[in-house]
């Protein structure tokens, strides 16, 4: 993809300019669409239909029009508040869920930047998310986002632990942080996808990370920073119109690139399941973007499903019960790769 | 540069706070306080060190407004709006204590229906007590289900009086209207349908991991504060005390038939948990099941308006009669001073009493426990408020 | 135990302070007691063995007119299953009588309500405010010669 781009312009500039927006045309129609998804998958795991009539078929137009009025909304901003940490939050948290976009590898052609530490770039750039939230509760001015804040920088910082720990075993077996790399050594169809090899213990690594990557998120049943039936909406009650379309889209972005990370890492990224067949660049992404949304999917299963645990539970199944497995895995696989 | 406050804070009844403790307001308008009410959470960090309750926000002066109807059938629509989800429950315990007042009896088959419909009414409640509980705890799927099968209940009801939710049908000395036809096929065909109904919820919520990690130990209600607060209903059984009112205080025809109330017996936790509590409920709407099949079997034909007297002027004099709603003891205290206007209408409501238990079983949970506690008390502000 | 042989026992312990006792021309048997002993009348009741009266079912607050208010006790017992009514009467000038928190913690909100609604003070309450009514409202609405106030904190109240 660079190649071609400096083909046309050789610039610099442009080049990259152009590689860090591509995700963003990625991610837009991709959260339009999300968006209407989550609504339809709930509304019939719950007996009922979800959108129907706006555009027609099964209300696919409802996230546009829902866009367009977000955009006209009053932006109410408490008398009270921080005025310019209220304003910075959104965008903060949306710049930590986009800049995870920069290494993940969409196809064999396309990575926005093919850096030796991707999976730790990754791991960290995520984190700003949570200095994001943080920002937003406190500017609010409001002791329950203040809540939702705190519950949500806890949570955050401690499943990164049990995350990376799962993370890890992959790693061990790839020899590499470079997501792109990871993604070539699992050619050669479904069976030499990681999460099948040095079994069961990257597969369990794989259970774990994905747990992880719910809390990561915030989505049920780690949801309690936005716990909607304890702090009406948590860290960002007090925003409106396009700063809370901001973090819903920062939202939805943060759910796909956890799935990508995990389709990547154990299911093959990019890689086609019937070796040879079907696969190719323009392949590569349908099958990554498919993994992808395959989560996504599982993902909204499970906040539909669910209660939401305590905070205090949550605590306890990251440290006492995720990081002690993680470590027990990654053991496991160090010590079937010496032996 | 930031002011400090130098005054020491003090909540609304007085007490200071220390240095590390924080007043939050689940205010009024909240998504789990299940209407109007403000808990004043004092809290340190995450746990709750007082909580106080305030109500009031939804009182409509129902007692006053019963001293002036000119009629004591004009007190039911008002009865309806008490407790306005189980409104058959409210209109029955005011028909009840005036009957008594005027020494009334009513034929059979008005006895028949009614039963029929408050344990209808009975179920209808206790679905939305378990379905928003569900919400509160964070499963938001079983407040569909909950809901979807509580139409056919409401159906039921807008055939019979054309009402959905405030019915104004159990008058004093009979019913306003009688039973459509193929109401009692109709009413078998909800009891086959709903009966499997209560094993997919079990599935989904009840014997859920997580909710039970959430509800089990948490709120317990040890038996004898519950007879000492006054607590009755689920609440009371929950804690593992064996009282029913339709079987050990019972009143109309309850003991024709076969049924069991239900008790929490502390199988996940402790006994008097907001599990028990949840379970007490889960379970008695089987038991209610049961009841409706078995009179609906044995429904005497007769006129459900025949005992309606034309005008209500009982002697002077007093009457305490109770009865049991989803809730709990619903009492009605009337005084009649020989006119045909109540002089006094006083509503015991169950769940004005079972929320005064609120502060001692709060007290050292989290916040997340107490929209918990809160939800498995079952509280309707109409008639905490009345 | 029948309401004759309940009433016989509170006799037999207060005395002259049981005024009434209405038991044959009423649907529900009541006692009428003098207001400064329901305190210990209350302990009497729950801790006497024959009695246990341990459940509170109502406690309501009476405007009888004439410049008297009154208190009514709906009293049950559990264990036993027998039920006693006790009555008290105030004088609408200085409403005051013992509260019976410390016997049943039921009826902390009970008390709260009637003086909110009647006006009657309960000395000893651990908590005497406003209930239902907003803490700075004028009156006690639920008395017969209550009059709506014309205005409240710069409202007008009857709208018609």
């Amino acid at each position: 993809m660079e190649q071609l781009l400096r083909s046309l312009i050789d610039s610099d500039i442009f080049v990259y300019t152009v590689m860090a927006a591509l995700p963003l045309l990625w991610i837009l129609p991709y959260a339009l669409f999300a968006v209407w998804l989550e609504r339809k998958v709930s509304a019939h795991m719950q007996d009922r239909l979800g959108p129907m009539r706006v555009g027609g078929w099964h209300g696919w137009a409802q996230t546009i029009a829902d866009i367009l009025k977000l955009i006209q909304k009053e932006d109410i901003v408490p008398a009270a508040a921080d005025k310019r940490l209220h304003f910075l939050a959104p965008f903060i948290v949306f710049v930590g869920s986009y800049a995870a976009y920069a290494a993940i590898p969409f196809s064999s052609a396309f990575i926005g930047s093919g850096i030796n530490i991707g999976l730790f770039y990754i791991i960290a750039v995520s984190a700003l998310v949570t200095v994001g939230i943080l920002m937003a509760g406190w500017s609010s001015n409001n002791k329950w986002s203040l809540f939702g804040a705190m519950r949500s920088a806890a949570q955050i910082v401690s499943y990164e632990i049990p995350s990376t720990l799962a993370l890890l075993t992959v790693v061990m077996l790839a020899g590499t942080l470079n997501l792109q790399e990871i993604n070539r050594l699992q050619a050669g169809g479904l069976t030499n996808w990681f999460i099948f090899r040095k079994f069961p213990f990257v597969a369990i690594a794989f259970v774990i990370s994905f747990v992880a990557s719910l809390a990561e998120t915030n989505r049920t049943p780690f949801d309690i920073p936005e716990a909607e039936s304890e702090l009406v909406a948590g860290y960002h009650t007090e925003y409106s119109g396009m700063k809370f379309a901001l973090f819903f889209l920062a939202e939805y972005a943060n759910m796909f690139a956890v799935s990508a990370i995990s389709a990547t890492l154990f299911l093959g990224g990019w890689r086609s399941p019937l070796k040879k067949l079907m696969s190719g660049p323009v392949w590569g992404a349908f099958w990554f973007i498919s993994k992808g949304m395959f989560f996504v999917f599982v993902q909204m299963w499970l906040r539909w499903t669910l209660p939401r645990l305590r905070v205090d539970q949550l605590m306890y199944v990251s440290w006492k019960v995720l990081t002690p497995w993680a470590f027990a895995c990654i053991f496991g696989v160090g010590l079937w790769m010496v032996l | 540069m930031i002011e400090t406050q130098t005054a020491p804070i003090k909540t609304s009844t007085g007490r200071v706070l220390r240095p590390e403790e924080m007043v939050l307001n689940m205010g009024p308008q909240h998504p789990s306080t299940h209407g109007v009410l403000r808990l004043e959470l004092v809290v340190d960090g995450e746990i709750v060190v007082d909580v106080i309750p305030h109500i009031g926000y939804l009182h409509r002066c129902f007692e006053k407004h019963a001293e002036h109807m000119t009629n004591y059938q004009q007190v039911i629509p008002y009865c309806d709006r008490m407790d306005y989800l189980a409104s058959m429950n409210m209109d029955w315990a005011y028909a009840l204590a005036v009957e008594k007042l005027l020494g009334l009896q009513v034929p059979d088959r008005v006895e028949y229906i009614r039963v029929i419909m408050a344990e209808l009414q009975r179920i209808a409640s206790h679905l939305i007590a378990l379905g928003t509980y569900g919400l509160d705890v964070g499963a938001f799927t079983p407040f569909l289900f909950c809901f979807r099968d509580r139409e056919g209940i409401l159906d039921l009801f807008e055939n019979t009086c054309g009402a959905r939710l405030l019915y104004n049908y159990i008058w004093v000395g009979g019913l306003s209207h009688d039973l459509p036809s193929g109401f009692i096929d109709k009413a078998r065909a909800f009891c086959r349908y709903f009966r499997p109904n209560i094993k997919e919820l079990n599935d989904l919520l009840t014997y859920n991991e997580i909710f039970i990690k959430r509800t089990a130990n948490v709120g317990v209600l040890p038996a004898e504060a519950a007879i000492a607060y006054g607590c009755s209903g689920p609440m009371l059984r929950g804690s593992g005390v064996d009282w029913d009112l339709r079987r050990d205080d019972p009143y109309s025809i309850y003991k024709k038939f076969q049924w069991q109330p239900q008790i929490g017996r502390g199988e996940m936790g402790t006994t008097g948990d907001c599990w028990d509590r949840y379970m007490v409920r889960v379970r008695e709407m089987e038991q209610s099941l049961d009841i409706i099949e078995q009179a609906l079997g044995g429904i005497p034909p007769g006129d459900v308006q025949s005992a309606v007297p034309r005008r209500i002027r009982p002697n002077a004099g007093d009457v305490y009669v109770r009865s049991e709603s989803p809730r709990g003891e619903i009492g009605f205290y009337v005084i009649s001073d020989g006119s045909a206007t109540p002089y006094r209408v006083k509503a015991r409501s169950p769940a004005f009493v079972n929320l005064s238990v609120c502060p001692e079983i709060c007290k050292g949970y989290m916040i997340a426990d107490v929209v918990a506690i809160v939800g498995s008390i079952d509280i309707v502000l109409g008639e905490v408020d009345r | 135990m029948t309401p004759q042989e309940i009433s016989d026992k509170l006799k037999a312990k207060f005395g002259d302070d049981i005024l009434e006792v209405k038991i044959e021309g009423v649907i529900q048997p009541f006692v009428k007691i003098s207001p400064g002993r329901i305190g210990d009348a209350a302990v009497f009741l729950r801790d006497d063995p024959d009695l246990q009266f341990d459940y509170l079912m109502c406690l309501s607050g009476v405007d009888y007119t004439k410049g008297i208010l009154g208190v009514v006790y709906h009293i049950f017992s559990m264990p036993k299953r027998h039920t006693v009514i006790l009555k008290a009467e105030v004088p609408a000038d200085k409403p005051e009588i013992p509260s019976v928190t410390f016997v049943w913690p039921s009826a902390n909100w009970h008390e709260r309500e009637a003086y909110d609604l009647i006006g009657i003070v309960f000395k000893d309450h651990p908590d005497l405010r406003r209930i239902l009514l907003p803490d700075d409202y004028p009156g006690h609405p639920l008395r017969k010669d209550f009059k709506v106030p014309e205005f409240y904190q710069g409202m007008k109240v009857p709208y018609d």
